[in-house]
């Protein structure tokens, strides 16, 4: 027990450090700014990539010599990505499917659906009182 | 602020409840001055990283829990029996109903069983103690921290109004200002680390600290089913984690994820919820299942009846569990497509739910059943959760889910799968693991009184609740119309039922520990088959003086024949154990001053209490404390007097 020396965890402490600094750039792309909203997706995706991969190498033992990589949590990233999927294909189904806000195909569904939502908010409050 | 609006004013109820409160604190502060009790409750309790004590403190918190979700239930059906007599007002009825549902699911469901498997499952793998022991110490400060977060908010700034549901937009700051649904969001979201962690701790655990040679399947069911849960947690908590935040952040920060305005998408809150929510419900019943079947092989004195297939099925049922959860709302409106799928996916978890109905009448058919309590609640189950089963089916199927949808019908339903399912399995598994836990068994005849008004009075409650649905009562309403009052007065009788047979229960728990015979052997129902019931009572702290080899399921049983023990003197070593630490209970009461700040939105408060947690954390990242060794002659001593040699 007591082969353990007291090394300071410079891999963690990077990691650690890294990981909040690129959270705090994907708030400043959507707060502050001037990006336009394609950018601001794309970089945010891009830097969620980057975070996944920082959390896997500082933290998840994707890379481990002395192990000969025994310890890469295959089995959990498998299951995980499977999850994102049902998750991300999961409620883009039950979201939007079926749903047809673009009646007459102009391109300004987003707005019409905002619309229609708060007439259907607005009458279902209405009845309820 | 004014004080008037920091405490919640008016109600006579909460001024009774805000009594209670201060006389329960005053005279617990008092006694543990009088009797000098401070130094025992700091080192023996809220320092300790013994899974065992950790268990039971989570058990403890539960029944606590359970009796101020049951109180909430009694006043409801109280106000229901009684509509006319201005019981509760409006809004005070439905912040009545949002904390029965938060509370006995987060807080009294979760704890109860995850303190169940806290104590059963290490000494049921032959481990000394969890893989991370000071992690689940945190899991405890967390959730214990975040129930107190939540239950202070009937006394101070309000409770929440919006249902267990929370949904938006109802629950958004816009229609509902003021700290009270703040105080549903921190608290969920501070218990949830604690549970997150729990679900790692035992993945962990079970995996990797299995006794010498024990193969995945020759592991005792309840371990199974503790995996299996632990694999729903990791992957559905985090969804649950996500929503709250966003939620924090429309309500707290102006953002407009689930808002009307602001292209926001008040249904997305409703889909989210539900993905974990779905899942959730299995994390509360698959545990449940792994108590009844090892409470039904013991009583039954076989050996599991179909155990590969029992195994398969909660895997299968972890899977589906992922795949059904818009089930819970068909009447979005998603479409005839969307619905479809959801009602064949949901069908589909019938199929393993009904083969371990099979393997549990399979193993009870030709038995010679012993009739203890811990029996009677596990024989109570089959019949009572086969017909909230069957009513799930028909939740199940879209097109009548139009009809049912926000009913009483519902409500019977899911009274019927978790009390039938998780309530009974809790007081089954902490009757058959009581004599384990505190060296005396619970009077048996108190227990059958107690278990006869509860299951009697549950069903008096629950089974006209499905009738007042089909006639129309929608769920969440505080008055009634004349027609539905002769169902609801007699489900309130049987609530009153269910409230004696608690307090029964809890008599119980006092009388034996006064008066119950106390446990001479490790085996107290003499016919234990895993290898809990190996160790002596009471439980030394490091589990095992020596470790088992396991080549066969129902371990005890193998030994018993081989005139084996968990102490072979001759091959005692020194065991490495965890020492104890105060850091989880601090680290998470910052956390609990942070959330509270969070919630009246107090920011110098919420950035201060972040602040010393992450002082905390850089703390225990430079702390090299690496436990410390029992000796063999400590170790011998210890089990000779336990095992009276």
């Amino acid at each position: 027990m007591t082969t353990h020396n007291k090394r300071i965890p410079t891999q963690h402490i990077v990691g650690f450090i890294v990981s909040i600094t690129l959270t705090l750039v994907a708030a400043w792309a959507a707060l502050q700014s001037d990006l336009s909203v394609r950018w601001i997706i794309i970089g945010i995706m891009a830097l969620a990539i980057i975070q996944a991969g920082i959390q896997l190498f500082m933290f998840m033992h994707v890379v481990e010599p002395e192990s000969q990589g025994g310890h890469v949590p295959w089995n959990m990233m498998f299951h995980g990505g499977v999850l994102a999927t049902i998750l991300v294909a999961g409620s883009l189904f039950t979201m939007s499917f079926g749903f047809t806000h673009d009646h007459d195909g102009d391109g300004h569904n987003q707005q019409q659906q905002q619309e229609e939502h708060n007439e259907n908010e607005g009458s279902t409050e209405n009845s309820s009182h | 602020m004014q004080l008037d609006e920091f405490f919640v004013t008016g109600e006579p109820l909460i001024y009774a409840g805000m009594v209670s409160i201060a006389l329960v604190t005053i005279s617990m502060l008092f006694f543990l001055t009088y009797y000098k009790k401070w130094g025992w409750l700091w080192r023996e309790w809220l320092t300790t990283v013994d899974h065992k004590k950790i268990g039971i403190m989570y058990i403890l918190s539960a029944l606590a829990m359970l009796f101020r979700g049951g109180v909430d239930a009694m006043m409801m059906r109280t106000q229901l029996a009684f509509p006319n007599m201005n019981f509760l007002n409006a809004q005070h009825y439905d912040e009545i109903f949002t904390t029965h549902g938060t509370v006995m699911i987060i807080f009294m469901a979760m704890p109860f069983l995850i303190g169940l498997m806290n104590f059963v499952v290490p000494l049921q793998i032959g481990a000394r103690d969890v893989a991370f022991p000071y992690l689940n110490a945190l899991s405890f400060w967390s959730f214990l921290f975040g129930a107190m977060l939540f239950n202070i908010s009937f006394v101070i700034g309000g409770s929440p109004d919006a249902g267990w549901t929370s949904y938006t937009p109802l629950a958004g700051a816009a229609m509902s200002p003021g700290p009270g649904q703040n105080f549903y969001l921190l608290g969920l979201q501070l218990s949830g680390i604690g549970t997150l962690a729990t679900g790692i701790n035992f993945m962990v655990t079970i995996l990797k600290m299995r006794a010498p040679k024990m193969r995945m399947f020759q592991m005792p069911i309840f371990t199974w089913s503790t995996l299996i849960t632990s694999f729903i947690i990791v992957f559905a908590f985090p969804i649950l984690t996500v929503a709250l935040a966003l939620m924090t952040l429309d309500r707290i920060f102006g953002a407009q994820f689930f808002t009307l305005t602001g292209e926001g998408m008040p249904m997305m809150w409703a889909n989210l919820f539900w993905m974990w929510g779905h899942p959730e419900v299995y994390i509360v019943i698959l545990p449940a299942f792994g108590i009844f079947s090892e409470v039904i092989s013991a009583f039954a004195r076989k050996q599991l009846f179909g155990y590969k297939a029992m195994v398969w099925a909660i895997i299968l049922i972890a899977g589906l569990s992922f795949l059904v959860w818009v089930h819970h709302f068909f009447t979005m409106g998603a479409g005839a497509f969307v619905n479809s799928v959801f009602s064949i996916s949901t069908m589909l978890i019938a199929v393993p739910t009904g083969v371990k109905i099979f393997n549990w009448l399979g193993t009870l058919y030709k038995s010679k059943i012993n009739n203890t309590v811990a029996m009677m609640w596990a024989l109570a189950f089959i019949p009572s959760f086969v017909i909230g089963g069957v009513t799930g089916v028909m939740l199940g199927m879209a097109s009548a889910d139009y009809q049912f949808h926000n009913t009483y019908f519902l409500v019977a339903h899911f009274h019927y799968v978790l009390i039938a399912g998780t309530v009974f399995a809790c007081f089954s598994g902490l009757v058959f693991w009581y004599p384990k836990m505190f060296g005396h068994k619970l009077n048996e005849r108190l227990g059958k009184w107690s278990f006869w008004f509860f299951v009697i009075g549950f069903h008096v409650c629950f089974f006209p609740q499905y009738f007042v649905g089909l006639d129309g009562m929608p769920r969440r309403v505080f008055t009634i119309i004349p027609e539905w009052m002769p169902l609801n007065i007699i489900s309130t009788v049987g609530a009153f039922g269910m409230g004696v047979g608690f307090a029964i229960f809890v008599f119980a728990i006092l009388y034996s520990y006064r008066y119950s015979e106390r446990e001479k052997t490790g085996d107290s129902w003499d016919n234990g088959r895993t290898l809990e019931w190996a160790t002596p009572t009471p439980v030394p702290f490091y589990n095992f003086a020596t470790l088992p080899h396991i080549d066969s399921q129902d371990a005890y049983v193998k030994l018993k024949q081989e005139g084996k023990t968990t102490f072979e003197e001759d091959e005692v070593e020194p065991i490495h154990m965890p020492s104890n630490t105060g850091q989880p209970f601090i680290m998470m009461a910052f956390m609990f001053v942070s959330g509270f700040g969070l919630v009246f939105e107090w920011m110098w408060m919420a950035i201060g209490g972040l602040l010393a947690v992450l002082v905390m954390m850089i703390i225990r990242s430079f702390d090299y404390d690496e436990g410390f060794h029992v000796e063999v002659d400590e170790i011998k001593r210890t089990e000779r007097s336990a095992r009276r040699l």
